[in-house]
């Protein structure tokens, strides 16, 4: 294969892993947005979503796009209820217990996990056909265009929510200042709830679309997790397009550098660029220092 | 107030050693029991550095592991692949943590909360990685093994020396956390907890408390990595990864950090914890993850207060209604 082709090829499976850190940086905006918590249970939701969908669609034999809502659904409410019993009960906690709560949280999804599905990963077909399809040299999966195309998807059904309906604007107003939000008549608490929803739904989606391409275990969460925290830091955190361009960011420098440098170290990539951003600039590519010395921690 | 609150810990202290002492006999020199005490007290070290970064200086770090680590293979490493005395590679082991620790605490603790929460999650992960990866040195995923046991004077330590090896640096590590509180460094560890900014103000140097006592803590589980590697003489990545990092966070949360006998009695519940579940292995995570979420939702500072109290309010009913 010629350097070129190669290039291809990375960049491609770059922007596949991306649109999954885009997807769990985008998790992490939102609960962050309307609560200043850190949900260190992001990335279980993603394996959740895609050990559910390998249930649905490879145990119980359900048509992929029934498997595919049901999955959703059901993620989406395990997030909820998580919300519901472990972050509402738990008014004016320090920072350190609703980061330990988070990771709790965490712990409880994986070991429900393991305790359902075992240690073992599991795969899915792709999609559509397991024809692969050649560009330029580069030989790609069709799950990749199914990937970019539901990841797509998503953003716009997120930009919609956000920009053209109520409820989304009641929640872009809470981030701003909850207080003021409240005094408008907003109900806050359903905002935390409804946050914790999507991002679990969101989640799910993304575990769902990964999973026929990098298998899924139950305890790859908290990894997924960190890059997608790396990619919400360094599109600066709060900010929703920030998180998605920082998050193909990450996913292409991943897989050039598996590619062109040494596949064992891929996994640290991610993570030299997010303490990097950390120590260098806490506010992100996209976002403010000024916005960022205000935010709660 | 302060010289009883010292008399209390020294009772607990005179307990503990005594308990420790007569412990091979209580369980009738059972090799397989003495060893979880052995686990336990080198876990104790790691949390008692883990409960003066986090319960005093109100610091959190999620990657405690790496630092248990770099002891662990220094002293593996060091001790089998190149023949250094074990007490060299002990202090090398130190003296790299210490450094790696002040290196990385420096720019980490100026960030707060969340972000530290995830730097050092980060930072963890990342020495998780290169364990695996220095393949050449560190044998990669497949472990370590052939690190000698320690010996002394040309004795080989069986089982129950190496308990009262443990536990004598756990003494001596515990008599020194305890002075550190009741010190100046401690006094000013609890106003940076209680408000930074304030600290600062009344002239204490918080960013420079905060790195010293990250470095450490790092040195406390660095210590226990080495005496870890010495005892189990085969070591492996996965012993120092995010779930062991996680493990002893949550040892200190779940007694309390508000009190280095907290976080040992949360180490005592955690470790043995294990034996409990005997054969149902595939609830242990859940059981954790459990555990954590109902001390965390009902008793938020920890067992060891979340007792107290319960006595107390139970003394005080029963005086009511004699």
């Amino acid at each position: 294969m010629s350097l070129t082709s190669q290039i291809i090829q990375f960049l491609f499976t770059g922007l596949n892993v991306g649109s999954i850190y885009a997807l769990v940086a985008l998790g992490f905006t939102m609960i962050y947005n309307a609560t200043a918590i850190i949900n260190l249970a992001q990335g279980e939701f993603v394996m959740l979503g895609g050990l559910m969908m390998v249930f649905f669609t490879a145990v119980l034999q359900i048509p992929m796009y029934l498997g595919f809502f049901l999955t959703v659904v059901v993620v989406t409410t395990l997030g909820a209820l998580f919300e519901r019993l472990a972050i509402h009960p738990l008014k004016n906690a320090s920072i350190i217990t609703l980061i330990i709560i988070t990771l709790a949280g965490s712990i409880l999804f994986r070991g429900m996990a393991m305790f359902l599905w075992g240690k073992d990963p599991y795969g899915l077909p792709s999609f559509s056909s397991d024809q692969p399809i050649h560009i330029w040299g580069a030989t790609l999966q069709p799950q990749f265009f199914w990937v970019l195309g539901i990841t797509g998807v998503v953003l716009l059904g997120i930009w919609f929510f956000f920009n053209r309906t109520l409820a989304g604007k009641a929640m872009t107003a809470c981030s701003f200042n909850s207080v003021a939000a409240r005094l408008v008549g907003i109900n806050v608490q359903k905002m935390v709830l409804l946050s914790f929803s999507l991002s679990a739904a969101i989640g799910a989606i993304a575990g769902a679309i990964i999973t026929p391409i990098t298998l899924m275990e139950y305890d790859r969460g908290p990894l997924l997790a960190l890059k997608g925290f790396a990619a919400a830091v360094l599109g600066g955190l709060g900010s929703g397009g920030g998180a998605i361009v920082a998050g193909f960011l990450i996913g292409i420098l991943e897989s050039l550098g598996a590619g062109l440098v040494s596949s064992g170290y891929k996994d640290a990539i991610a993570l030299l660029v997010l303490l990097i951003v950390l120590w260098i600039k806490p506010s992100g590519l996209f976002g403010s220092a000024e916005e960022s010395e205000l935010k709660k921690f | 107030m302060r010289d009883r609150m010292r008399r209390k810990d020294l009772y607990s202290l005179l307990l503990i050693g005594l308990l420790i002492v007569l412990y091979p006999w209580i369980v009738d020199g059972n090799e397989y029991f003495i060893s979880v005490l052995v686990f336990l007290g080198i876990n104790s070290i790691v949390t008692m550095g883990l409960c003066l970064l986090m319960g005093y200086a109100g610091q959190i770090s999620l990657g405690h592991a790496a630092f248990f680590g770099i002891g662990a293979y220094f002293s593996g490493i060091l001790t089998s692949q190149y023949s250094f005395h074990p007490v060299v590679a002990f202090f090398a082991g130190i003296f790299f943590s210490a450094l790696v620790a002040f290196l990385v605490g420096k720019p980490t603790l100026r960030l707060k909360g969340h972000y530290m929460a995830v730097a050092t999650l980060g930072f963890g992960e990342i020495f998780f990685i290169a364990f695996n990866e220095l393949i050449t040195l560190t044998g990669g995923p497949s472990g370590l093994s052939g690190i000698p046991s320690l010996s002394f004077f040309g004795q080989v330590l069986e089982v129950t020396a190496y308990l009262y090896l443990v536990w004598g640096f756990v003494f001596l590590l515990l008599i020194f956390s305890l002075n550190v509180i009741n010190s100046r460094v401690g006094r000013a560890l609890r106003a940076v907890h209680g408000g930074e900014l304030a600290a600062n103000a009344m002239g204490v140097d918080a960013a420079w408390y905060k790195v010293q006592v990250f470095v450490l803590s790092a040195v406390y589980a660095s210590i226990a990595g080495s005496l870890y590697a010495h005892f189990i003489t085969f070591i492996s990545p996965s012993s120092f990864g995010l779930m062991p990092s996680i493990m002893f966070l949550m040892m200190v949360v779940i007694g309390g950090a508000g009190t280095i006998w907290g976080a040992l009695l949360g180490t005592a519940v955690l470790t043995s914890l294990p034996e409990y579940l005997r054969g149902l292995e595939e609830f242990e995570v859940l059981a954790y993850g459990g555990i954590l979420m109902a001390v965390l939702l009902f008793m938020p500072q920890g067992i060891l207060e979340g007792m107290q109290k319960l006595l107390k309010s139970m003394r005080r009913t029963r005086k009511k209604n004699p």
